[in-house]
């Protein structure tokens, strides 16, 4: 669905992706792990080519996205909801107005129609009468959750969620996890979630890789995630308390390999 | 597309390399900027469309109503100093009902656009280099373009549509104030009689200064709208690049409209 095909990417004399290259599934979640600064919301951006590759290219659904014209690019924008990490609200709608952008400007629904649909999403994201708060009133849990259900609103058949649990409680979180995992299996949606959060990432992962020095160091399921020998993916596993003799159990994972292979 | 790469440059070798790159950057901005202007121009036919409309009204009503208070004051000592000015000197020659003529020539020509164009540039115009700056590093520009949101559109045409209309409005206020505030150092200053100074100012000012003077406003307030939503668009480097933004955009639009002003004094009265 998406595939990055030796991508290359330089800011000034930095080399931030080093020939990168996989291939995101159709109907998978995808997860990117890795350290702070390690390329992960810059891989997110190529794909929707917010940047594009000094070499290489980044290809959605057998269209090259990065070389693609004004108009091809809109769209393949259009099959894309994505979760920036800053959550990215314009500030002088309210929270309603923001969730109800997409609709509002690309859309012909009626007013009470786009209410009802912005009503139901933000429920989805556990935020109940917030329809009228101003961004700048929120936490910033709130204010990710809210951009959740601005990229979710339009019912895209790709979503990119760059860190959609970082400042939330566990409990919202796991919530969060469960409404991905609940898109991928009921609407078939195709995730690419970045996270910190490995306990995130290994419930609702089909895959997961993690991102070093600009290439993918471990690109599996997250039952031999958790094996790894690579020694930066296990202190990485263990700076979270999660190790290969199995502080953390997958019961889902047989179904997940299952359901892509 | 508005959302840009970072760029970046390798060390200039000498000065003589930086002042090309100088020239070069310059060159290449204001071809952007223009771009823009051409891109909000043709964004003008949304503009009384449903999903405009809301967010015109608004930027009419805080480019002209907000401003229009320290526009009264400045406009109104404006016209006082004026008058009070050449009334002085004229008064040598016993002339000093001809400061009707000259308040009312000077505000409608020069004074009028060229402050308004000047309050709205530092006001509106730097506020809309920092918003739009702001949206550019919180990733909202990002974000609007990803949902297929033209930024022009959706931000730069009704900027522009509220500059277009409330430059020249607020002009023509700000001259008939100055008249106003002249006629009040006339009379109560100087010794001339309302009823002179009116009838001294009519009889000089033509119709083409009125004409002129708006249109100057006009294409001032295209410039400043040009120049600060160019310039909040290219901001980089988070808070201190917003204030940068700022900073240029006022600098940028008050060099222009001093230039551009000159140039159509040229093309029009010589
Ligand atoms: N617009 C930019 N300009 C310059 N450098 C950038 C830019 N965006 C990201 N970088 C650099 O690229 C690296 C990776 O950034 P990022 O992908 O945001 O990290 P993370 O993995 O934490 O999401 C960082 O070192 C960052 O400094
Ligand atoms: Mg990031």
């Amino acid at each position: 669905m998406i595939k990055f095909e030796h991508v290359t990417k330089y800011f000034g004399e930095r080399r931030v992706l080093d020939d990168l290259d996989f291939e995101v599934q159709r109907g998978e979640t995808f997860v990117i792990v890795g350290f702070s600064g390690a390329g992960k919301s810059v891989s997110l951006k190529h794909m929707i080519r917010l940047l594009t590759p000094d070499q290489g290219a980044v290809w959605v659904d057998g269209e090259d996205i990065s070389h693609a014209g004004q108009r091809d690019l809109v769209r393949l924008r259009e099959r894309f909801g994505v979760l920036f990490q800053s959550a990215a609200l314009l500030e002088w709608l309210t929270v309603g107005e923001n969730v109800a952008l997409p609709l509002r400007e690309k859309t012909d629904l009626d007013d009470a129609e786009i209410h009802r649909r912005v009503e139901e999403t933000l429920n989805m994201v556990n935020l109940n009468d917030i329809y009228l708060a101003h961004p700048s009133d929120l936490s910033g849990g709130m204010r990710k959750r809210v951009g959740l259900a601005r990229a979710i609103i339009t019912n895209p058949e790709i979503i990119l969620y760059d860190e959609p649990t970082s400042g939330l409680d566990p409990v919202t979180s796991r919530t969060i996890d469960d409404l991905i995992d609940r898109l991928r299996r009921e609407l078939k949606v195709t995730g690419v979630v970045v996270t910190h959060d490995l306990f995130s990432a290994l419930a609702i992962g089909t895959r997961i890789a993690m991102i070093h020095q600009g290439h993918f160091i471990e690109l599996s399921t997250p039952a031999d995630f958790i094996k790894s020998r690579h020694q930066v993916v296990q202190d990485f596993l263990e700076a979270q308390y999660i190790t290969k003799k199995g502080a953390w159990e997958a019961p889902r994972n047989e179904t997940h390999q299952q359901s892509i292979t | 597309m508005l959302t840009r790469e970072p760029e970046f440059y390798p060390p200039a070798i000498n000065w003589l390399g930086l002042l090309g790159r100088d020239i070069w950057m310059t060159c290449r901005n204001a071809g952007r900027a223009l771009l823009m202007l051409w891109e909000g121009l043709l964004d003008l036919r949304f503009m009384l469309g449903n999903r405009a409309r809301p967010e015109v009204v608004y930027q009419l009503y805080v480019t002209g109503i907000k401003s229009i208070g320290v526009i009264s004051v400045v406009a109104m000592f404006t016209g006082m100093i004026l008058a009070l000015q050449t009334g002085l000197e004229l008064r040598k020659f016993g002339q000093e009902v001809n400061i009707g003529a000259a308040v009312m020539v000077s505000m409608l020509r020069e004074m009028g656009p060229f402050m308004t164009a000047l309050i709205l540039a530092a006001s509106v115009g730097s506020a809309m280099a920092a918003e739009l700056g702001t949206m550019v590093v919180s990733e909202e520009i990002a974000a609007l373009e990803v949902m297929s949101i033209r930024p022009v559109r959706f931000l730069v045409m009704p900027r522009l549509v509220a500059m277009m209309v409330m430059t020249p409005l607020m002009t023509f206020y700000a001259c008939m104030l100055g008249v106003i505030g002249g006629a009040l150092v006339g009379t109560t200053q100087l010794g001339v009689s309302l009823q002179a100074y009116i009838d001294n100012a009519t009889r000089f000012a033509e119709n083409k200064d009125l004409y002129v003077g708006l249109f100057k406003a006009f294409v001032f307030g295209i410039i400043v709208t040009t120049v600060s939503c160019h310039q909040g668009f290219s901001t980089t480097e988070g808070a201190v690049g917003v204030g940068r933004a700022t900073r240029r955009s006022v600098i940028i639009s008050f060099l222009s409209i001093l230039i551009v002003g000159y140039v159509i004094t040229r093309l029009f009265y010589v």
